[in-house]
Order: structure tokens, then C-alpha cells, then sequence
């Protein structure tokens, strides 16, 4: 009788799809776990076909990810980091943190060439000036006009010391400008309404009418296309061309539960992850979707010309980039 | 009993001193320092600014409340008066941005004033972004809450020398030099201190409304450190530059404190002889209420939109309001015994000192203590079971402040008029404090929990580096909206919010709020 029990609580046991040690704990941002955004859908789709436990665990932002991640050093609570950013790739990579991703880039579809072996991208979008259609009937139409363009049309930028956006808009006028870029940066002041400490408040103010302008994303404009039925809002594309946030994901090497990760690495490049991220993320899918995107997308802006800087460039200069601006902005 | 105060000032102290002094060495000694070292030239600049801006700030908010404080006290019969002190306490728990949003709806580019400007054909109302708008969003914050602490010691002196003023036909202007003034100066340098380091503490507002990076404080300096250059080590050291530069500006302050002139404690508001130009306090009150609602209801006004309903059936913000309210009543109840033993212990000992101790965690960043206790907690492997209680022990260290603002003066007073007779009558300890101070201080007490609960309620610092694990706190659930354009769902949240504060307003003291008790 006993030895009958045992056979058949161990047959139970390997047949139990979830074993207890089978949880992938992913460190994100929170609009990405939010009931609105894509995790909830993802993290359905992915314990289906691992039969696992998908378990998420969600910060400020990309550059809160990363900080958490050093804080816990050599015994991380995540075996994946999910949400840090091209430009964070150099400083994510001198921590030694991240192993190799071992996945293959073909199914990669981005307007630049990836070859990172440890980050792999899962969506994207381009920086750009989004403006209010009814404050502003015209609007600059290239990044010089914006510069020069004096007065007319004040415009919220988020400052590179504490926020992401803050620092694309330092690469984009270091990559047109140059050496000129204090010159610019001087010329832009006269447009610049404020500086906030993130992209929340900047769109916040924005969307309160404060000025007519604001440092945001091409995909900005598909949200109130889509979620508020309204084309108010809009990107403005510069011929100079416009700077590339993507957005990557990493596998600890300290990761509990390696094999996962690496599950998990792969599906997110298949349609059951990326068909979540247009109007759950109001970003641009890094991979093939399963359906079109929707039409509203067809409206946006497509950049021309991609303004693509090395991450080892930008973590070299980003002190003295900074340095330049507050110089530029303070005078 | 001196010394039983004593070491009762000397545990609490230990504790603080420990709370806050354990992060910061855990980060000093993390050994993850990065490469880079903030230039001198630009710290100079930085703190420059911090000291100009907190100062005007707090010379603006204290002296503009002084005369607003003043006619409150003369007019205990105003009709809505209590609500109107009510609404006063709901700044302190509005988050930064929130606040932002209000003043921006009133004195912004598309606020009320310059549409009012607009509709008049008057020239473009200035705009705000720089130090004015920074200075008027403070004063914004901080006049209410300077304005409650006066009020709540104009309304402690006893009803014996409204007695002997009357027998001696003191006229109005007797009793603003020989009682008030005096009452007045002597909680002066700590509300002023104490609004001072906010103001050195600000960041949202100070980045928001400063226009550019000429307007950086030391606390933008400090998360700049933590956050993009990654460098603990250095956010600690200026977390103590910072906490250095103000406890030298609060001792100096501290310094012009007189002594205590005119008896205070256990008054009960009651007593005042009517005095003063009724008209006068009405517009000083009216002009006041203008100025601190006018904000209130443009944040109002945004939140009652379409989102609202549903909002509040919402099970998420539910659970965050229930999260907020356990954390916010845990933490004003823990606050409330620390700033008691505090304030027991400066009226033993030196008094200063614990004055502006009790002042400190409001300059030691939140965000850099939290960092610290996050990296502690790791470390030691209590990560999983310690976040909740190490969130509610650091929101106690920052309601401390705003208890001990109440409590240390109150007790003061109290152990003035009630240490013969208590010795006399050999009551110490416990029995004491049921008998004797527990009754006599239950207004000051109840002030002191309700500010201590709200500022919890408000905090976003601490929740934002603890977070992220089920721990979904109002304001923090406010911000993730905001974070994914759902900005009017963040309005309708900061709706929220402010119902839940005012709701804990109303347990705010009865006679504070203008309604005395017999």
C-alpha cells in the first residue's frame, strides 16, 4: 500500500507541468506590467507554451532596471532584464552583469544593422518633436528651423542628467551639429519653455497645453490616434534625420533559472510577444507580428534618415555632452 | 525624571541617527563608485542656488503666513473656517507633479490668469519658469503648513492670560506686541527651518518650473548621481554636504530663537478677546484661501473627467489606496511615538539640538536613504520579507519632522507648567503621561499625526525605489499612468488622492480646525 502511494504521488510529481522551481522572474518598467500594457497578455502566452511561472517584477524606468540590478550585484532576485535602452547598452555591458544572449538576429526588423551578441532588441522607435496641431499651425519643419526658429512656439525638453529622452536630444543635436552643438544649444534655449526631470512631466505639461512642442517618441501620436480617437498631436519629421531609442532585453548571468531566460529570449521575438507591443507599448515591433500593424500606424512619421551613434560613443562623451549643454543652457 | 527623558531622547536619537546613518555608509562602502567626480565649479553653482531658492522660499511662505495666521486666530467664529484649515493640510500630501499641475493651471501659459489676461486684451500674463515660478510653487506648498504650525501656537496660549489681558484693557495692538509676537518669534526659526529644508529638498518642482538647468539644487545633483552616473558613493557624500549646508543655515536660525516669553501648551483657542479689524482678517484670510485653493481646484477641475468612474471601481486603485492608508496610519502612529520622545527629551535637555536633529531627515534625500536600505536589505538576504516593514520605518522618518514640529514646543510648554506639580504629586512615567500630558496635549497630538499621516500619504521616493513588487502605492499608481500617457487617469487619481487626504484632514484636531471643544 505505502510503496503504491509513493509510485503514484511520484507519478503526480513528474506529471505536474509547474514544478515549483520552474519560475522566470523578468525585471522591467512599470507601464509594461501595468494592466494596460503588454505584460499581462505576454506573460499568458509565454506560461502556456513553457509551462512555467512568468513572474514580473517592475521599476521606474530602463535606467532604474539597471541600477536595481547593481544594487543586488552577485545575487540578482531576476533572471532577465527586460526594458534597458541602446543608449544604457555600454554601461550595462562594463558591469559584467548580462550573459550572452545566444539567439539569432535574422528575425530582427530594424531601420539599423544589430549584431550585439548580449542585448537583444524587442521594439523600437524614433525620437521626435511632437506637436499640438491646434497651438501650432507651423510648425519647424527640420531640426535647423527648430534651432533657429526664435521665439514662436516654445517647446518642453527633458533634461540629459535624469532622464533618457533628455539624453536622445543630446545625441541628436551632437550628431547634426557637431562641434556647433553649444551654438545650437544656446539658439534652442530662447524655444525652450522648461526643462523636466523626465518624460512624464514633459508630456504632462504638454498635454495641459503649457507649450505647443515636446521631446517624444514617432509613436507618440498613435496613442491618441488609437486610444482616444484623436488626431490633435502629431510627429514632426526632420530631414537631418532622428535618433533611435530601442529598447533591449538581457539574460543575468547569475540568472536562477538560465534555460527559461533563454525561452524566453526566443519567444520574445515571436509574433505570441510582438503582437502585443504597437498598442500596448506604443512602440515599433522589433520583429514580425502576426497581424499588420493597424492602419493608424500608416499615419505616423517614418524618419528618413536614422541618426545612429555607437553606445560606446555615447558612454564615453554623455559627461562632457552634459557638461557642453549645461554651459550652453545656464549662460 | 530629566533623566528618564533623557535616555527615552537618547534611544529615539539612536535610532534616527542609525536609520539614516546606516544607508549612507552602505553606500559609501559599496564599492560602487563609477568613474566620474562632479566638478567643483559646478557644486559651488549648484549649491548656491539651492541656498537662494530655499531661502526666499522659506522667508516668503513664513512671512506671508504670519499675518495669515495671526487673523485666523483673531476670527475663531469665521464661517468655514475648519474646512478652510482642512484644505490647508491637503498640499502636504499632494505629490510634486500634482502640485505642478495645479499652479501651472492657475499662473501657466495656458492657466487661468493668462486666459483671463487673453480675454481682457491685456499683454501675455509673464510667464513663471525660472526662480519665480520655483518660489511660488513652494509658497504654494509651505504657507498652508506654516500657517497651521503658527496657528497651532497662537491657539496654545493659556485662557489665564486672555484673563489678565482683559483686566488689564490690553487693546489690540498690546496683544499682538505683548502676546502673539512673543508666541509668534518663539516657533519662528523652526518653522522657518523647517520650510527651508523642504525647499532644499525640492526636485520635481525646482527641474519642472526652473525653466533650465540654471536652476539645479544639490537634491537634482544627488539623484543625477544615483541614477544615470550610478555613483551610491557620491549621492551619499552630497546627501551629506546637503544635510550639512542646512543644519548650519537651521542652527543659525536657531541661534535668533528667543526665549520663551509668554506661557503656551494647553490653551484651547478659547478665551481671545475680540480685537482688530474684522474686515482687515477677512481679506488677509480671503486673499490666503484664494492663493491655496485656486491650485487645489484646477487640480480638481482636471481630475473629474471621464475616467473617474471607473476609476473608482477600479480593484488596482483600490489596493493602492488600501496600501497608501496602512502605510500612511503604520507610519504617522510609529512617527508620532518617535517625535514624542524627541520632544520629552528637549525639554530636558538642549534644546536646540533636538530641535534641529528632528529636523535632518528632511535633507537627507529619500530616494538616497531608500537606495541605501535597499542595497542593506540585500545584502543581509531579508530582501523578501523586510520591504514592507523598511517602507513604512523610512515614511516614520520622514513624518518625524513634521510631528516633532507640533510636539517639541507643545511638551516644552507643558513640562514648564506641569514638572513641580507632577513631583509633588510623585505621578511619573506612564501614570504621568495618562493623567497629566496625555490629556493636556491630545490636540497637539492629534496635529501631529494627521501632518505625519499625510506626508506619508504623498511620499513617492521611497515606494519608488521599494516598489515594483505588488507594492503599488496611490501617488506611485498616479505616476505609472502618467508614465504611459494616461494623463487622465493621473488626474483623476490626484482627485483621489486629495479625497483620501482630505479625509484624514477632517481627524486633524477639532479645535485646531477651528471648532473648540470645551
Amino acid at each position: 500500500m505505502l510503496r503504491f502511494l509513493l509510485t503514484a504521488a511520484l507519478l503526480a510529481w513528474s506529471c505536474l507541468p509547474v514544478r515549483a522551481g520552474d519560475t522566470l522572474t523578468v525585471l522591467t518598467y512599470e507601464s509594461f506590467t501595468a494592466d494596460w500594457g503588454p505584460g499581462p497578455a505576454i506573460e499568458r502566452a509565454f506560461e502556456a507554451e513553457c509551462g512555467c511561472d512568468l513572474k514580473w517584477v517592475a521599476v521606474g524606468d530602463g535606467v532604474a532596471i539597471l541600477n536595481r540590478l547593481k544594487l543586488e550585484g552577485d545575487a540578482p532576485t531576476a533572471d532577465l532584464a527586460l526594458g534597458l535602452d541602446n543608449n544604457l547598452i555600454a554601461e550595462a555591458r562594463a558591469s559584467g552583469l548580462f550573459a550572452r544572449h545566444g539567439q539569432s538576429l535574422k528575425g530582427l526588423k530594424l531601420p539599423v544593422a544589430w549584431t550585439d551578441d548580449t542585448f537583444l532588441p524587442f521594439d523600437y522607435a524614433h525620437f521626435a518633436v511632437v506637436y499640438d496641431r491646434e497651438k501650432l499651425a507651423d510648425p519647424p519643419r527640420s531640426l535647423q528651423a527648430l534651432v533657429d526658429g526664435g521665439g514662436a512656439g516654445k517647446i518642453v525638453i527633458e533634461d540629459p542628467r535624469t532622464s533618457t529622452p533628455g539624453l536622445g536630444l543630446l545625441i541628436w543635436i551632437k550628431a547634426v551639429y557637431g562641434d556647433k552643438a553649444d551654438e545650437a544649444w544656446t539658439k534652442l534655449r530662447r524655444r525652450v519653455l522648461t526643462v523636466t526631470p523626465g518624460w512624464s512631466e514633459a508630456y504632462a505639461l504638454f498635454t495641459k497645453g503649457e507649450a505647443p512642442m515636446v521631446l517624444s517618441y514617432t509613436t507618440s501620436p498613435a496613442y491618441h490616434l488609437i486610444a482616444e480617437k484623436s488626431d490633435r498631436y502629431a510627429a514632426l519629421d526632420f530631414p537631418e534625420g532622428h535618433p533611435l531609442q530601442i529598447e533591449v532585453a538581457a539574460k543575468l548571468a547569475k540568472a536562477k533559472s538560465p534555460a527559461l531566460a533563454d525561452k524566453f529570449l526566443a519567444f520574445m521575438l515571436s509574433p505570441g510577444f510582438q503582437d502585443q507591443i504597437p498598442t500596448q507599448n506604443w512602440m515599433l515591433p522589433a520583429a514580425t507580428t502576426s497581424q499588420p500593424l493597424p492602419p493608424e500606424f500608416e499615419q505616423l512619421v517614418t524618419p528618413a534618415k536614422t541618426l545612429d551613434l555607437a553606445p560606446g560613443d555615447v558612454a564615453a562623451n554623455r559627461r562632457a555632452w552634459t557638461d557642453e549643454w549645461l554651459k550652453a543652457m545656464s549662460r | 525624571m530629566r533623566q528618564r527623558r533623557r535616555l527615552i531622547g537618547a534611544v529615539a536619537l539612536v535610532l534616527l541617527i542609525g536609520l539614516l546613518g546606516a544607508p549612507l555608509l552602505a553606500l559609501l562602502t559599496a564599492g560602487l563608485d563609477g568613474r566620474e567626480v562632479a566638478a567643483g565649479a559646478y557644486l559651488w553653482d549648484v549649491t548656491r542656488f539651492t541656498l537662494l531658492q530655499a531661502g526666499l522660499s522659506a522667508a516668503l511662505s513664513v512671512g506671508l503666513a504670519v499675518p495669515v495666521a495671526l487673523a485666523l486666530a483673531h476670527r475663531p467664529d469665521l464661517p468655514g473656517r475648519r474646512l478652510l484649515l482642512r484644505l490647508f493640510a491637503m498640499p502636504m500630501a499632494l505629490p510634486a507633479l500634482v502640485g505642478v499641475t495645479g499652479i501651472v493651471g492657475i499662473y501657466g501659459q495656458a492657466g487661468l490668469l493668462s486666459e483671463l489676461a487673453g480675454w481682457f486684451e491685456l499683454t501675455r500674463f509673464p510667464s513663471i519658469y525660472g526662480l519665480a515660478g520655483i518660489v511660488l510653487a513652494h509658497v504654494f506648498y509651505n504657507l498652508p503648513l506654516a500657517t497651521l504650525l503658527l496657528l497651532a501656537r497662537l491657539e496654545a496660549t493659556p485662557v489665564e492670560t486672555w484673563r489678565i489681558a482683559v483686566a488689564l484693557g490690553l487693546g489690540a495692538r498690546d496683544i499682538l506686541r505683548f502676546i502673539d509676537l512673543p508666541a509668534i518669534r518663539e516657533v519662528l526659526p523652526r518653522i522657518l527651518s523647517l520650510v527651508f529644508m523642504l525647499a532644499v529638498a525640492s526636485f520635481t518642482i525646482v527641474l519642472t518650473l526652473g525653466g533650465g538647468p540654471g536652476a539645479t539644487t544639490l537634491e537634482v545633483a544627488i539623484y543625477q548621481a544615483l541614477r544615470f552616473d550610478f555613483d551610491p558613493g557620491l549621492a551619499a557624500r552630497l546627501a551629506i554636504l546637503q544635510v550639512a549646508v542646512s543644519l548650519l543655515v537651521a542652527f543659525a536660525a536657531g541661534r535668533s530663537a528667543v526665549p520663551m516669553l509668554v506661557e503656551a501648551g494647553t490653551g484651547k483657542g478659547r478665551g481671545r478677546p475680540q480685537a482688530g479689524s474684522r474686515w482687515r482678517d477677512g481679506a488677509i484670510i480671503g486673499l490666503a484661501a484664494v492663493f491655496v485653493l485656486g491650485p487645489l481646484a484646477a487640480v480638481v477641475a482636471g481630475g473629474l473627467s471621464r475616467s473617474l468612474p471607473s476609476l473608482l471601481v477600479d480593484p488596482l486603485v483600490m489596493r493602492a489606496l488600501a496600501t497608501s492608508l496602512v502605510i500612511g496610519i503604520a507610519a504617522a502612529c510609529l512617527g508620532l511615538i518617535a517625535a514624542y520622545a524627541l520632544a520629552l527629551a528637549a525639554a530636558a535637555g538642549p534644546a536646540r539640538f533636538y530641535d534641529v536633529v528632528s529636523l535632518v531627515t528632511l535633507v537627507v534625500p529619500s530616494v538616497v536613504i531608500a537606495a541605501g536600505w535597499y542595497l542593506l536589505a540585500h545584502r543581509l538576504g531579508v530582501a523578501g520579507w523586510a520591504t514592507a516593514p523598511l517602507v513604512v520605518l523610512l515614511n516614520v522618518l520622514m513624518a518625524i519632522p513634521y510631528a516633532a514640529s507640533v510636539l517639541i514646543p507643545a511638551v516644552r510648554a507643558l513640562a514648564e507648567r506641569q514638572d513641580r506639580l507632577a513631583v509633588s504629586l510623585g505621578l511619573t512615567g506612564w501614570r504621568r503621561f495618562r493623567l497629566i500630558d496625555g490629556p493636556l496635549l491630545k490636540r497637539q497630538m492629534a496635529l501631529a499625526f494627521g501632518l505625519a499621516g499625510l506626508v506619508s500619504l504623498g511620499d513617492l521616493g521611497i515606494i519608488a525605489i521599494f516598489g515594483g513588487d505588488g507594492l503599488v502605492t496611490l501617488p506611485l499608481l498616479l505616476y505609472q499612468r502618467l508614465g504611459s500617457y494616461r494623463t487622465g487617469d493621473a488626474d483623476a487619481l490626484a482627485l483621489v488622492l486629495m479625497a483620501l487626504t482630505l479625509a484624514l484632514a477632517w481627524m486633524l484636531p477639532r479645535s485646531v480646525a477651528g471648532d473648540p471643544t470645551p
